[in-house]
């Protein structure tokens, strides 16, 4: 499969070294929330998307539901399924692979598969991504876990601050050209609205129903699709 | 139902979406409309995240050392750090505004 250290697969494992690290908070922050050292794990193993993972513990945090937390970790997943759709075009793997595929298709195999030019290197990018991450992700995640129990008030550390820079980072580089900011600026202010008056949990829930909506008036008006 | 539950279901929903990309017919989701939407989705959700972690506590806001980490990072971002000194540089602006005495 992977056998050299092609541009492709050295590529897919420096994402997975940088990503390894970021592990170690989303561990720490899922242990102050209030997980289990066995459940952040089942996160990291199952879900395995870093994005839901962060929106699952994060509504969990904030004393939303975990009806509220399935939402918004699943909301957030939709653009694997995209993503799922491009690498099946991009790679045409065989049936038998694709339930492993699907479960390594996340933002980092995307990434490092598309940014190739033949096919062979990105497949071989697609895995030294997908596994590369796999295993680096669980393995601090792990670590986090454990050290995020040990160190007590998450806020001295500030932990909660992490989370903060996290999310933006996530967001950053998808803020490329107006509509993208003006989606970010209505979610933003609908949740600033939203967080006194229903429930811990909905506000996310109801951001992205805004979106949804501003993103379909946008479309109405025959310059959506841009 | 229990916080394990809702774990183990929300992990089936990722593994299903993703599923779903490869096995729905092409022609169901091969249309710029899917990838616009979930686009959109996705910056609309993380856009929520940021405000949500930053002035969220419970069902009040709460302006504390947290907006540090806000305008920290997005410095960072601003000069290209990576990601990882992006989230470090959070942690410490937060850290560092509760040592001196801010909620």
């Amino acid at each position: 499969m992977t056998g050299r250290l092609t541009p492709a697969v050295r590529m897919g494992l420096s994402i997975a070294a940088a990503v390894g690290v970021y592990g170690i908070s989303f561990g720490a922050l899922s242990a102050a929330a209030g997980l289990s050292v066995w459940q952040t794990s089942a996160l990291s193993l199952l879900m395995f998307t870093g994005g839901s993972q962060f929106a699952f513990i994060a509504v969990i945090a904030g004393g939303g539901t975990g009806a509220a937390a399935w939402a918004a970790a699943s909301l957030l997943g939709v653009r694997n399924g995209v993503y799922g759709m491009q690498l099946k075009a991009l790679l045409r793997p065989s049936r038998r692979v694709i339930p492993l595929m699907a479960h390594l298709t996340i933002d980092e195999s995307m990434a490092t598969a598309s940014a190739q030019d033949d096919h062979d290197e990105r497949v071989r990018g697609f895995w030294a991504g997908g596994v590369g991450v796999f295993v680096m992700w669980n393995t601090f995640t792990l670590i986090g876990a454990l050290a995020g129990n040990a160190i007590g008030d998450p806020g001295r550390w500030g932990l909660d601050g992490a989370a903060v820079a996290a999310f933006l980072g996530l967001l950053w580089p998808r803020l490329k050209g107006r509509d993208p900011i003006a989606i970010a600026v209505i979610a933003a202010v609908a949740t600033i609205a939203m967080v006194p008056t229903v429930e811990p949990g909905i506000p996310v829930l109801i951001a992205a129903a805004v979106t949804a909506l501003a993103w379909l008036i946008r479309r109405r008006r025959g310059r959506g699709a841009a | 139902m229990s916080l394990w539950s809702w774990v183990l279901l929300a992990a089936g929903m990722a593994f299903l979406t993703k599923l779903a990309g490869y096995l729905l017919p092409q022609s169901w989701l091969d249309r710029p409309i899917v990838a616009d939407l979930a686009g959109a989705l996705t910056v609309g959700l993380l856009a929520s995240l940021t405000v949500l972690n930053t002035v969220g506590k419970g069902q009040a806001l709460a302006l504390d050392s947290r907006l540090l980490a806000l305008g920290a990072g997005a410095l960072a971002l601003w000069l290209k750090a990576p990601y990882l000194v992006v989230v470090l540089v959070g942690a410490l602006a937060a850290a560092a505004g509760r040592a001196v005495g801010l909620p």
